[in-house]
């Protein structure tokens, strides 16, 4: 299909309530505010990008992003809310998935990102539950196709109004040559544990299952007639509102990031500056600089005062940052392969941080914070580009930034006879900060040798020697040759297929045991986007190419 | 076989004496289908013995068998058309290749679903119009109705029969789903808009009849096509069936209006208060039930650029009708220009003529409905009355399709939603028009359900057996050219002639008290 409507635009992250266009985010009165209700109105004709009709709740990147956007604002700007509801507000329709038209038309690596970013939202929804004690309910008032079945398996209950016609559907395999990729066919059988041979015949059978069967699979908890779909949503959310843990907290607004772009009179080079973090690009060279910077003025020290402070504490407003950041790299600069990952302030500013965080853990909103620094850390684990943390002197590289150094695919720590270089850990290193597999990425990278993640949490700061003792860095260039050696291997890097760098990282990033998440990541999304290159689906006879054309698909019958 | 499934209960050509497996499915279903039409069929007239066509076989002499039988003892059949010897796949990919005898295993999915969503209309409109035999203006419409009602009935039988012998366990299921679904109910709607629209007046039952079952007859003529010759030969004889139903139609309607023009004429009405006062239905009103049935029978065809018609289309299981009259059935290179809304103005665009195999049957049929509104005007002129209905841009009030979301005026202009709702109410019945046209329809069904238990209690004893009937048309192949004497007679305990009623059809000034009141009538 042609590749022709990939944004030009580039894509922005930051939206607000007030702005969005599919989604509407309410507090229905009937549950005394403690229920966040999402519904699902997708503006046919407001698609990120011409070309494509969002027909029937299709969705696109940008009605995700609002998505991503009332799932983070529920965390933070309403801790009141101790569930959520996942509805539409379309008749009989409850969400046909992601748009083919916009699939069809989007280059491969846009589909891929596109992908990567909604299944990361769908894990926030699970973790909203799991880690913040907001469990959610998919009521469906109707159909839920493809990744629209995705959206309501995120959830941890689904109910499905019983009118004979609304259905839970897999229709990407036998009508598109294509996965349920965002996560669908792993929650089939690791989330709702439904029978492998029940899961094979439901992911073929295009039109879904309805009713008494859905409940009978386990493909929904329960199937109510339609008349009676509200009161047993009801019933539903009272009952996940009595078991939510979640604790109160101050309300903290999230206030826009107020990012200032530049660019050089070339355009060859361009800089994103935010407060505390900064993004250079150098998309002719293939290369990036991220920068994080420690805090500079007083941080809070209790959670009260970090309640005042607001969106506008460190640990708030850098992650946010950050975050921001990571997916301009993902979106909006595919040229770029190598990022160099680099800190700079006063360390002890940074652990002062990470103690008060690490102490308060009972706290909702230290919580809150510790899972927002936790899913930046995955979303830069998750992104396909080479980073080469740069440990220098005036860097900080300490505890929850000590992550963005474990986090890189390579450590460089200059050896230092004049100046001071040293990184250190904090509580924070020890568990708070989880990756996808589970473990923390101290324990990640130490699997042969697990008792060095107590040894390095028990060190102070390390000067570079020990810190390459302590299994820490990768290449210590010293003052003489470090120019050299940092270009040398930017280069390099550079120069490397970056199909095979992006395969090699995510098969090396993520050791040690796997979980839903990592099987979400490392093998569904594998196989799509393996798919997603194959004639069978993308050919010029493939089904995704010719889906809604008059011709029909052929496929090349040889299996692999 | 059993008592209920055999040869004689269910007249059939598909040798059901034999057929292990659809006896079996049968036994399951039969019995349903039953309590279905014994709920949902035409309300308080299940013991009336009705003088009812039923088809026991395929041939010329046994195709329409006439009767007195009780509703809930009709034969319902399976029939299909004779076999076409070494048919071939007229159109799409396959073309030229055998027609299939069974379903090919690709197709499973989508045939079923086309053969449910045809099946699931039978008897949604049954339930639609359960109520019209309390307020029907004649016999010879009630008779009309319930024959037009059990043959829906056996449609449904004929696409069960498909679901039953072709597509297993899913197909059984999907048999009773077709009878749990309900018109109208908003926990079990019927799968297609239109048939969960009330139908609770005899204009609407003309129109619907008219509109809605015309969509039926070129659903019919596309799947008569089909690769799949089981669909294909079912299909083939159910349009023999559906002829009557669109004949109900169009001289329903067209006893409205001859009667409407003609006291105009006479009596020298001109202003619709004058026309309502004497108990007409007026000419404008007319108008707006048309725009409304005619818009919710377009809804029916689908999306104006569809992938599933394109894919029926590849695929070999729905053609366009008459295929045959095509010269390109491959389809492929050519393209359909369409009127499609962008950026606020209607703008010609050309699709893919295979996406636009929904349009290209709408066409069609607009064009089969201008014939029977053609009609119905130059008997309004033959009466010098000047007016014309006019069938409405297809564009007007759409609920499916590219003009679904979008306002516009019967002349298919663009219109913002204040205009729309300012003027709705001029193009499509209102309230009161609603009102007018089933004035006091209410109370006539209740004292018809009064007089149904008066009846049930008479049941039970020996009170006088009533029977309706009405000579079949001489031909029903063909459509009679004489309509203002459909030849009406009645017979048993009841066979007083009554001039009652005559005044108006669907004004139902007839008297209502008692059925045997309005045994007969003339127009």
């Amino acid at each position: 299909m042609a590749e022709t409507n990939t944004p030009t635009e580039p894509v922005r992250f930051e939206t607000h309530p007030d702005r969005y266009v599919h989604w509407r985010l309410d507090f229905p009165a009937e549950h005394g505010g403690k229920v966040a209700r999402l519904v699902m109105d997708v503006k046919e004709d407001r698609g990120m990008r011409p070309g494509y009709p969002l027909k029937l709740n299709s969705y696109d990147l940008g009605v995700d992003i609002e998505l991503a956007d009332a799932l983070q604002r529920i965390r933070f700007e309403h801790p009141e809310v101790r569930a959520l509801v996942v509805t539409s507000a379309k008749d009989r329709i409850f969400c046909s998935g992601a748009n083919i038209y916009m699939l069809g038309s989007s280059t491969h690596g846009f589909k891929v990102n596109f992908c990567k970013f909604t299944n990361e939202t769908r894990l926030y929804l699970e973790e909203l539950s799991a880690e913040s004690g907001v469990p959610s309910l998919a009521s469906l008032n109707g159909t839920a196709s493809g990744g629209g079945y995705e959206l309501a398996i995120a959830c941890d209950e689904i109910v499905l109004a019983d009118d004979g016609s609304s259905a839970v559907s897999f229709p990407e395999a036998p009508l598109l040559a294509v996965l349920p990729g965002t996560g669908g066919l792993t929650r089939l059988v690791d989330k709702r544990k439904i029978r492998r041979d029940l899961a094979d015949a439901f992911s073929t059978i295009a039109e879904g299952v309805r009713g008494k069967r859905s409940v009978e699979w386990g493909l929904v908890d329960e199937a109510p007639p339609k008349a009676k779909l509200d009161e047993v949503t009801r019933r539903r959310v009272e009952a996940l509102v009595g078991r939510s843990k979640r604790k109160a907290f101050p309300a903290v607004k999230l206030g826009p990031l107020e990012a200032q772009r530049s660019a050089s009179p070339s355009g060859d080079e361009q800089k994103i500056e935010y407060q505390y973090v900064t993004l250079e690009l150098t998309p002719k060279l293939r290369t990036a600089r991220l920068t994080v910077r420690a805090p500079s003025t007083k941080q809070p020290e209790t959670p009260e005062e970090l309640a005042k402070a607001g969106a506008s504490a460190w640990a708030i407003q850098a992650f946010r940052e950050l975050d921001d950041a990571l997916l301009e790299l993902r979106f909006n600069q595919p040229l770029v392969g190598v990022v160099s990952v680099e800190t700079a302030g006063a360390p002890e500013a940074v652990l002062a941080v990470d103690a008060m965080l690490a102490k308060h853990q009972d706290d909702g909103l230290v919580r809150e914070v510790t899972l927002l620094m936790k899913r930046v850390l995955k979303r830069m684990d998750l992104t396909a580009k080479s980073f080469f943390a740069l440990v220098t002197p005036g860097s900080c590289f300490v505890g929850s930034l000590l992550e963005l150094g474990l986090a890189a695919d390579r450590v460089y720590m200059k050896d230092s006879d004049d100046e001071d270089v040293s990184v250190a850990t904090s509580p924070m290193n020890a568990g708070l900060l989880p990756m996808a597999n589970g473990l923390s990425r101290l324990q990640t990278r130490f699997l042969k040798e697990p008792e060095r993640v107590a040894r390095v949490l028990e060190e102070g700061a390390l000067g570079t020697r020990d810190a390459v003792k302590a299994g820490l860095v990768t290449f210590a260039p010293d003052d003489l040759d470090w120019d050299d050696e940092i270009r040398i291997a930017f280069e390099e890097r550079a120069a490397m297929s970056p199909d095979a760098m992006t395969g090699m990282e995510a098969s090396l990033r993520f050791a040690g045991p796997e979980t839903m998440e990592t099987k979400i990541f490392g093998r569904l999304s594998a196989w799509q986007n393996w798919i997603f290159q194959r004639p069978n689906a993308v050919g010029e006879r493939g089904a995704l190419t010719l889906y809604g054309k008059p011709e029909r698909p052929e496929f090349n019958w040889q299996r692999t | 076989m059993s008592t209920v499934v055999n040869d004689t209960k269910i007249p059939n050509n598909v040798d059901l004496s034999s057929d292990k497996r659809l006896q079996r499915a049968l036994e399951a279903w039969q019995p349903n289908f039953l309590s279905w039409w014994n709920e949902m069929g035409p309300f308080g007239f299940q013991k009336d013995d009705v003088f009812l066509r039923t088809a026991v076989s395929v041939t010329s002499e046994g195709w329409a068998n006439f009767d007195y039988v009780k509703m809930p003892d009709y034969r319902w059949g399976i029939f299909l058309a004779d076999p076409v010897p070494d048919r071939k796949i007229g159109f799409g990919d396959h073309m030229g290749e055998p027609a299939w005898k069974e379903v090919p295993g690709e197709h499973r999915n989508a045939l079923r679903r086309i053969i449910v969503t045809q099946g699931d209309t039978e008897p949604a409109s049954v339930e639609q119009q359960r109520m019209l035999g309390h307020s029907c203006p004649s016999v010879y419409d009630l008779r009309n109705l319930f024959q037009v009602n059990v043959e829906e009935g056996r449609h449904l039988w004929a696409m069960v029969y498909l679901l039953h012998t072709y597509f297993g366990r899913d197909g059984r299921e999907e048999a009773e789903a077709l009878l749990q679904r309900r018109s109208g109910d908003p926990d079990k709607p019927r799968i297609l808009g239109a048939f969960n629209e009330p139908c609770t007046d005899w204009l609407s039952f003309f129109m619907f009849t008219f509109f809605t079952d015309r969509d039926g007859k070129f659903q019919l003529l596309a799947l008569a096509e089909s690769a799949f010759d089981p669909l294909s030969r079912t299909t083939r004889f159910m349009l023999t069936e559906e002829a009557h139903h669109m004949f109900v139609g169009e001289t329903g309607v067209l006893r409205v209006v001859d009667r409407t023009a003609q006291q105009m004429a006479e009596k020298k009405l001109d202003h619709v208060d004058q026309v309502r006062a004497a108990g007409l239905i007026d000419l404008p009103t007319m108008q707006k039930y048309l725009n409304l049935w005619y818009s919710l029978s377009l809804d029916l065809f689908g999306g104006e650029i569809s992938s599933n018609a394109a894919t029926y289309f590849a695929t070999g299981m729905k053609g366009r009708a008459k295929e045959d009259q095509f010269e390109d059935h491959k389809a492929l290179d050519s393209s359909y220009a369409m009127d499609v809304v962008k950026d606020g103005k209607i703008v010609r665009e050309d699709v893919a003529l295979r996406n636009a195999m929904n349009e290209v049957l709408r066409d069609a049929y607009v064009d089969d409905c201008q014939r029977g509104v053609d009609k119905w005007n130059r008997t309004i002129a033959a009466h010098g009355i000047p007016f014309t209905l006019k069938l409405p841009s297809r564009r007007f009030h759409r609920h499916i399709g590219i003009y679904s979301g979008v306002h516009f005026d019967p002349a298919g202009n663009l219109l913002t939603a204040e205009q729309w709702e300012a003027k709705k109410d001029e193009w499509l019945p209102s309230d009161a028009d609603n009102e007018y046209v089933q004035s006091d329809a209410e109370a006539r069904l209740r004292s018809e359900a009064d007089g149904q238990l008066d009846r049930r209690a008479e049941a039970g004893h020996q009170g006088p057996r009533r029977r309706f009937e009405i000579a079949p048309p001489r031909s029903v192949t063909r459509r009679p050219a004489a309509l203002a004497e459909p030849a009406v007679a009645a017979r048993g305990a009841s066979g007083a002639t009554s001039a009652a009623g005559r005044a108006s059809v669907a004004r139902r000034t007839a008297p209502r008290a008692r059925l045997d009141d309005r045994a007969s009538e003339r127009w």
